[in-house]
């Protein structure tokens, strides 16, 4: 019995919730921030008291606006809030305030830089925004306590097109998502927080004997880190796959509907929650207590206006201005404030090669250390710029320069104060380097004799006496000068 | 009965602040008048006297060192009890709150208190506002000082109970399709339902958040002119609240208005209205004709009343108000679940939707139920579109008639209701029949335009007859004008019922 030829495309969608960074809450006053103790940021307006009422925050409108321009989408005019009604112990006044049917951005896209340095165009449906719900916390087998802490926190929803076809594209978009908002400043889009969590809507298009068959959609619900919306979009893709070769025509999305699944981060698997039919009916209506959202053109101009340059725009620029090979290029725009110093310290006069390369060498190397990015080391721009013109004028050395790296992001100060200090400062006394180099040679004579010689071996003797010379001047001998001057020593008479 | 008990809120008011007598001196008659009447009115759900003889006491105290205490100073008011206030509970007169202790006061009561007002009390409604007689509260109903086996409306009852029957100066009521005119109808005083917008609902426990409004009940229109003084405004807090400058009611209350046009709108004065309040509206035309008004028939054709082949009478006002206040209801008494808000049961539950249920189905009374199952209805996929979508069109036609009788009009005259005081009982078995006793004031909610209920005669059996006048958006001021020109010319001002059972004696 021959196979026919099967063809399987994975179609995958996400909705990505970002908090956003906003002081207070989305409808009252109260601090909007993790990690304090519970129910220490509540006020009767974000407990849904009898008889309160929700007041907009437009800082968080503002924001969402923002993101919804850098994802390219229309911004459109008219925009409301809408009541999604569920019972639920964390959800206080058992309705809430959302948008259904006119969210504030709608129909953008983002493009996603891919691993092997290709770019895929994601659109994006919409993005709305909405009060977080609290917290359920299930610490005590005797009852379950509820933190509204959370409850009210603004939270953006951006819905994507299901234009993903591999858990790498997935996990592309959410980082790139990560990384725009980020920049936006609109979020710190930490993980280990819940500022972002995401909902892959995942299934198959099977193509074999002329027919598509469509297996069922599974949403993937309340992912709270990249390696579980990786590990669930593979594992549906294989569980879905596995499922239709048992029963092609039985498990088709016509069949079945939708269902809800969870993820289990112990067994690494997707685990079934309920058939979509037993969704909630939300029974959306307009908010009453709130006016439409009115966002004019001078508003859509000021948003515009904030924006600034996004990634991916700067990674070319980078490329064309500064000659960085892709990879660099991609490590600079890590985040904003990454590239803003690079642009900065080059605005000083700073070579942007020495500049790259002290980001890129000790600099990235003490942020890994650090755990932080490179933007967060403390390593100003004026300290970076007169760092790089030091090496660049030859009155440092490489090694001296990371010395001084070190040194400024451990204790501060000025790389010229530094390298007194530490006595790295190269010797501009000739004498002082040709005692040196004289020293070197003695100590050496066999080397120095098979540079003399020009032998084969030569061109390696000649490095290893100007290793000596460096090491004898304790990093201070200026490397110009010292292979000048093993060089007229040692040249044949 | 105390001659202070007489007075108007603004009298009171002047002979306080002439020293005639003090606010402990007024509020003292008041406690007195209480404590004999209200066995028999039941107005009051609770009695506030501590914090009201603080306050009486401010008050006082604020005159003797000369300074201003305020534009209300010394009156004592008493107000619905779906007002938030620190002191004292706000039950909304259900089981579900028995117990509810707000940590805030309502915008509207902060800012009467702020101007010396004394709070009484907080008076009886119907259940969560949801009525028009006050029998739906589970405090028990509430009684009309004209006729003891009567209802006095609702859902402000007890506001106009109180307010009648000469157990406060002055009341705060709440209205969602009718709840602060009808009762001020049936019991012979004045209320006002002010613009949607014009004052703040911060604090008042939401019933239909689209129609809610915070109004004055009082005996005469300048006192409803002050207390409007104080209550109306921009409220940071409340985002429906429109930040647009309050004019000063009482300036130019007593100047007629020249000329002023008044539409009668055909579809409220049909033959179904009782006769006697056909008359009594058409003298009260003959007294603005006299006053030099134009007067000329306008249409509201989406708010018509129609009659069905056995009599029954419908009306898309009515229909249209029963799902978006319903709407509005069943999601904003979501939160009374017996975990997050409100009366918890105390059998036990097997789980959390157990649980809900049993508290719901304890806490809530039947009407309250009833209308929280029909706007769940609704809104329910399915039916959203041929129900609420609905409504909101039929609701945008009602809008746009009243637009357009502005267009040639300064007001609106019509009947506040289609009868006097019921009986007690009359009409708890039907509620559809109940929801009609607020067929003409329920488009006025549904537009969000001003409309006050002022008294303009007694029927036959010596109940009071209501006249409403509309106005424009925002026109607060010509409809209170209005208002005080009926009153001035026709003498018919602070009806007083008959003695109560220990006058009477």
């Amino acid at each position: 019995m021959s196979e026919q030829a099967t063809e399987v495309l994975a179609i995958v969608g996400l909705e990505i919730h970002v908090e956003l960074a906003t002081e207070t809450k989305m409808f009252c006053r109260c601090r909007n921030r993790f990690g304090d103790p519970p129910n220490t940021n509540v006020c009767p307006v974000c407990i849904g008291m009898p008889g309160v009422l929700p007041v907009m925050n437009s800082k968080a409108v503002e924001y969402s606006l923002k993101v919804g321009q850098a994802l390219n989408c229309e911004l459109p005019s008219y925009s409301k809030w809408d009541r999604k009604s569920y019972y639920y112990p964390d959800l206080p006044k058992n309705y809430q305030i959302s948008q259904y049917d006119l969210p504030l951005c709608k129909d953008g896209y983002l493009d996603v830089p891919l691993p092997d340095g290709s770019s895929k165009r994601i659109r994006v449906l919409r993005a709305h925004l909405e009060e977080d719900a609290g917290k359920n916390i299930h610490d005590n087998p005797a009852h379950t306590g509820v933190d509204l802490n959370r409850a009210g926190v603004p939270l953006l929803e951006i819905v994507s097109q299901p234009d993903m076809n591999t858990p790498q594209e997935a996990l592309s978009f959410a980082r790139e998502m990560q990384r725009l908002v980020r920049w936006l400043g609109v979020s710190e889009a930490n993980m280990q927080m819940g500022h972002m969590r995401f909902e892959p809507n995942i299934n198959l298009h099977i193509t074999r004997g002329g027919t598509v068959y469509k297996t069922p959609i599974v949403e993937v619900k309340n992912l709270n880190s990249f390696k579980a919306l990786e590990g669930a979009v593979t594992h549906e893709l294989k569980r879905q796959y596995a499922q239709w070769l048992e029963d092609p025509e039985g498990f088709s999305l016509d069949r079945k509907g939708k269902q809800n699944r969870g993820w289990d981060d112990q067994r690494n698997i997707t685990v079934f929650q309920r058939e979509k039919e037993e969704a909630h009916d939300y029974r959306y209506f307009p908010e009453p207590d709130l006016p439409a959202v009115v966002v004019d053109d001078a508003w859509r101009e000021s948003i515009r206006a904030s924006i600034g340059e996004l990634p991916l725009a700067r990674r070319e620029r980078f490329i064309k201005q500064h000659q960085l090979g892709s990879k660099e290029a991609e490590a600079m725009i890590q985040d904003a404030d990454t590239g803003n110093l690079l642009d900065d310290a080059t605005a000083m006069g700073a070579p942007p090669r020495r500049v790259v390369n002290l980001m890129l060498g000790r600099m990235s190397a003490a942020a890994n250390e650090k755990g932080c990015a490179l933007g967060q080391l403390g390593v100003s721009a004026a300290q970076l710029s007169q760092l790089a013109i030091m090496l660049e004028e030859g009155k440092l050395n490489a090694t001296a320069g990371d010395k001084i790296i070190d040194h400024m992001i451990a204790n501060g100060g000025s790389p010229l104060e530094i390298a007194g200090k530490l006595n790295l400062l190269a010797e501009s006394n000739t004498a002082a380097v040709e005692q040196w180099v004289d020293q070197a040679i003695a100590a050496n004579p066999d080397p120095a004799q098979q540079v003399r010689s020009g032998d084969k071996k030569a061109k390696q003797a000649f490095g290893f006496l100007v290793g000596q010379v460096m090491r004898i001047s304790g990093g201070k001998a200026p490397p110009s000068a010292v292979k000048e001057l093993l060089e007229s020593k040692l040249s044949a008479k | 009965m105390n001659n202070l008990l007489k007075l108007s809120a603004l009298e009171l008011k002047n002979a306080i602040s002439r020293g005639d007598t003090t606010a402990t001196e007024a509020l003292e008659a008041y406690l007195h008048e209480i404590s004999v009447q209200d066995g028999a009115l039941r107005a009051y759900n609770e009695v506030l006297v501590d914090e009201a003889r603080d306050q009486a006491r401010r008050i006082d105290d604020m005159r003797k060192i000369g300074e201003s205490p305020g534009l209300l100073a010394g009156i004592p008011i008493a107000i619905k009890n779906n007002l938030c206030t620190t002191w004292g509970r706000t039950t909304c007169s259900s089981k579900m709150l028995a117990n509810f202790r707000a940590p805030y006061t309502a915008t509207a009561v902060a800012r009467i208190r702020q101007a010396g007002a004394v709070v009484l009390g907080k008076t009886n409604m119907d259940e969560f506002a949801m009525g028009s007689s006050t029998e739906n509260s589970a405090h028990g109903a509430s009684v009309n000082p004209w006729d003891l086996s009567r209802v006095p409306g609702g859902s402000s009852g007890g506001s106009a109970s109180a307010v009648a029957g000469s157990l406060c100066s002055a009341a705060l009521g709440s209205d969602t399709g009718g709840s602060i005119r009808q009762p001020a109808a049936l019991c012979g005083i004045v209320g006002l339902k002010p613009t949607y917008g014009r004052v703040s609902r911060y604090g008042l426990v939401a019933y239909g958040s689209s129609l809610d409004q915070i109004g004055p009940m009082t005996r005469d229109v300048a006192d409803c002119a002050a207390v409007m003084n104080v209550i109306a405004g921009h409220d940071p807090a409340d985002a429906t609240s429109l930040d647009r400058p309050v004019p000063d009611y009482l300036a130019n209350l007593d100047e007629p208005i020249k000329g002023l046009r008044i539409g009668l709108p055909r579809e409220f004065l049909s033959d179904a209205l009782d006769p006697e309040i056909h008359r009594a509206i058409e003298n009260a035309v003959e007294v603005y004709r006299s006053l030099g008004a134009e007067v000329k028939e306008v249409s509201l054709p989406h708010s018509r009343i129609d009659s069905g082949a056995g009599g029954e009478l419908s009306s898309f006002a009515v229909a249209c108000y029963y799902i978006v206040a319903t709407a509005e209801a069943s999601s904003n008494l979501a939160r009374y679940d017996g975990v997050h808000y409100g009366h918890r049961t105390e059998r036990d539950a097997a789980d959390i939707i157990d649980l809900y249920s049993r508290s719901r189905a304890e806490g809530f009374g039947d009407e309250v139920k009833r209308r929280i199952m029909l706007g769940t209805y609704v809104l329910s996929s399915g039916y959203y579109d041929a129900y609420y979508l609905k409504a909101l069109k039929v609701r945008r036609l009602i809008k746009n008639d009243f637009d357009e009788a502005f267009e040639t009009c300064d007001i609106l005259l019509c009947p506040t209701t289609p009868s006097p005081a019921f009986k007690m009982n009359e009409k708890t078995a039907d509620p559809l029949e109940m929801y009609l006793a607020d067929i003409y004031t329920i488009s006025v909610n549904l537009a969000g335009v001003p409309a006050i209920s002022i008294p303009v005669g007694l029927s036959s059996r010596n109940l009071p007859i209501g006249m409403q006048l509309i106005g424009g958006v925002f026109r607060e001021d010509v409809v209170l004008r209005a208002a005080r020109m009926f009153e001035k010319a026709s003498g018919i001002c602070r009806l007083t019922p008959p003695p109560l059972g220990r006058d009477a004696e």
